[in-house]
């Protein structure tokens, strides 16, 4: 809930401060700057670069200072570390009263550190020691070391003054104490607002992961290893898939009969989603190379398909008829007519059919392989590698964006007149 | 040289949902060599469907086509088609364009790259070669499908309504283009048109068609077109006759429109 106060308050507030500041900087004189109705016309919203880049600043941020991270300079309050004590006040059955203090040691996870050192103290309630790590708690039988026990009808009637019952939770210096039912002392040292690195890891943490896994590797594959299996078995698949779709594609836009063979097939396994072939590839193909490269061409086969056939049904009339008209055979139209003319569509479908491999691949991974980017994140989700898991998650982020990047690119080359005509 | 004859030609199909459509019925006509032909009529008269079975895109259910001495059958560079708009290749250049039909016949560069050049120049689109045709202006855009149709050497060029989508001052300029290339190439012409004033600046012989079913409402011999070649087309148009005559047909057509109208209210 704060975290959603702070990331909203960040973003009014840094539209005001750029907008305020960058005024001059940032006037622009061409025809669109002229526009002065931009409310409701699309055309006159562009991106404000300035908010993209603040937008992923601030993530960084908070992810940083969220999870106490090095190279943030501002922390949201942590977990308490260090020493501190409370006292508890045990009443025997005869009535009288004792207070003891109990010295806890709160430390960061992984850290090994010694009970402290204390005096017993006056009194039939002795001192205790305990230990805890952050984000932890720790049952505190205070009563071993006293000379009334709890079975001897001794029980704890106030924690640092304030009256308590079993079942009661009251907070003290640095944490909070329960009492359980059977009145032994629980303590929680205090929590802060930062991420447990279990959770949610800091960002030097997965970037020295990266470092890691790149050089030493995981689950007997390095990083890039894991990377590029993914990558090529969404490249094998997706080739296929285009090799055997867009000539289907153009056969059913060309042909009566294909048209009418495949229409049922191509209409049906569409909306089968390729995550829900995984069990039946898995049973077929087993969880190799081959299962994986099977199902990533069947996510990307119709998606092609699709698109070749959108792409001969858009080529407008009047060309086919100006190509025969100009003496083009059937395979020359196909060629210099059909074929370019289709590529928009087909560019298009790749596209989609790329976006839906990348994201099969790695579910299909998830569920079962020897190597993968989804292998990787999930195994190590298992033993709570959460750093592994984040960076998997950001890598693969980073690929389907850059694979997205590099479809448009090409296209924009290869499809120059593309939304021109 | 080449004579096209259109021969009893009838057309008929059925409609999805029963019954037919008569769109066009005993249509004859005779057009020799070099002949500049307009058709005119109001919408639903056939004259696009006529166009298309002389381009061989439709077959008709009766009477045949012939261009000397054989049946036209199907689509074929000796008759050369010119479309309204989008019919350009867009990812080709210019030239490329105009060199399609040459190309696909298989002819080197070197026999038709003086012919293709010629007729850029006669088209005014020289320093134009290069560029993609996306870049082009509309009337820029139909003068490269002029050329394209012409560098294949046709027999009979077949337009349908190629200047409906120019504005109005590019529109007359292309007309101009249109008698040019028609007394330099001496090529025989149809061209369709909802422009009463075009079918007469751009018409020897005019066609009005009248509709359901298709068919030659009348047919006029003018002299405009040879008036108008190589001269700014609004003197012809100041010609009284001119005047006259566009009165005269206009009023054909709206009386054909109306009856159209009347009828669908009838029904309606």
């Amino acid at each position: 809930m704060t975290l959603l106060i702070i990331y909203v308050l960040v973003f009014v507030l840094s539209f005001f401060i750029v907008r305020k500041l960058l005024r001059g900087v940032m006037q622009r004189n061409d025809f669109i700057s002229l526009k002065t109705v931009t409310f409701g016309d699309e055309s006159a919203v562009r991106p404000d670069r300035w908010a993209s880049v603040i937008s992923v600043v601030t993530i960084f941020l908070l992810w940083g200072a969220f999870t106490g991270s090095n190279w943030v300079p501002i922390h949201a309050p942590g977990p308490f570390v260090g020493d501190t004590q409370f006292t508890y006040t045990l009443e025997a059955p005869d009535g009288s009263r004792d207070d003891a203090t109990v010295h806890a040691r709160v430390s960061r996870a992984g850290e090994s550190v010694e009970d402290p050192e204390i005096e017993p103290g006056e009194g039939f309630a002795k001192n205790d020691a305990i230990t805890v790590g952050a984000w932890r708690s720790e049952l505190l039988l205070m009563d071993k070391n006293d000379e009334v026990k709890r079975s001897e009808g001794a029980k704890v009637v106030a924690i640092d003054g304030q009256p308590v019952a079993p079942g009661d939770t009251v907070s003290v210096a640095d944490g909070q104490v329960a009492i359980t039912s059977k009145g032994s002392l629980n303590f929680s040292p205090a929590k802060g607002m930062q991420m447990e690195p279990i959770w949610l890891p800091a960002p030097e943490a997965v970037v020295a992961r990266v470092g890691e896994i790149a050089s030493q590797g995981y689950q007997n594959f390095t990083l890039w290893e894991h990377l590029y299996w993914s990558l090529f078995r969404v490249i094998v698949g997706f080739f296929f898939g285009a090799l055997v779709g867009i000539p289907l594609g153009y056969a059913m836009g060309l042909s009566d009969w294909f048209r009418g063979w495949f229409d049922p097939i191509v209409e049906f396994m569409r909306p089968v989603p390729p995550l829900a072939l995984i069990p039946l590839v898995i049973i077929w193909a087993g969880i190799g190379e081959t299962g994986k490269v099977i199902l990533l061409f069947l996510a990307a086969l119709w998606i092609m398909t699709i698109s070749a056939r959108a792409g001969v049904s858009g080529v407008a009339i009047s060309k086919v008829h100006a190509a025969y008209s100009l003496g083009a055979s059937k395979w020359q139209l196909m060629r210099y007519v059909i074929m370019p003319n289709s590529l928009p569509e087909i560019f298009t479908g790749a596209r989609v059919a790329m976006g839906v491999c990348w994201g099969t691949v790695v579910a299909a991974e998830l569920v079962a392989a020897e190597k993968g980017a989804g292998m990787m994140i999930m195994v190590a989700s298992r033993f709570q590698l959460t750093d592994i898991v984040i960076m998997g998650i950001i890598l693969i982020g980073i690929i389907g964006y850059g694979i997205d990047i590099l479809m448009r690119k090409a296209e924009k080359w290869l499809v120059p007149w593309k939304g021109r005509i | 040289m080449s004579t096209l004859s259109i021969e009893n030609i009838s057309m008929r199909f059925d409609l999805p949902g029963g019954g037919h459509v008569q769109a066009l019925k005993d249509v004859t006509l005779e057009l020799q060599s070099g002949e500049l032909l307009s058709v005119l009529g109001p919408s639903g008269c056939g004259k696009t469907t006529l166009l298309n079975i002389l381009a061989g895109f439709l077959a008709p259910t009766e009477g045949r086509i012939m261009l000397d001495d054989h049946q036209v059958k199907g689509p074929d560079a000796e008759r050369g088609m010119v479309f309204q708009q989008g019919a350009l290749f867009e990812w080709m250049s210019v030239r490329d364009n105009v060199s399609f039909g040459p190309r696909m016949a298989g002819r080197s560069k070197a026999e038709y790259m003086d012919s293709v050049n010629h007729l850029l120049e006669v088209v005014g689109l020289k320093d134009f070669k290069d560029k993609a045709v996306y870049e082009l202006s509309g009337g820029m855009q139909q003068r490269v499908a002029l050329a394209r149709c012409l560098a294949n050497d046709p027999d009979v060029i077949l337009m349908d309504e190629p200047l409906g989508a120019l504005d109005a001052l590019t529109r007359e300029k292309m007309q101009g283009l249109v008698l040019k290339l028609w007394k330099e190439t001496g090529k025989t012409i149809i061209l369709i048109t909802h422009s009463v004033e075009e079918a007469l600046l751009l018409g020897e012989r005019l066609l009005v068609m009248a509709p359901r079913p298709g068919r030659i409402h009348k047919e006029y011999r003018l002299p405009f077109a040879d008036e108008g070649v190589g001269k700014d087309l609004r003197e012809v148009k100041k010609n009284p006759e001119f005047g006259e005559k566009r009165e005269e047909i206009l009023s054909m057509i709206w009386d054909m429109e109306e009856e159209i109208m009347g009828r669908t209210e009838e029904t309606a």
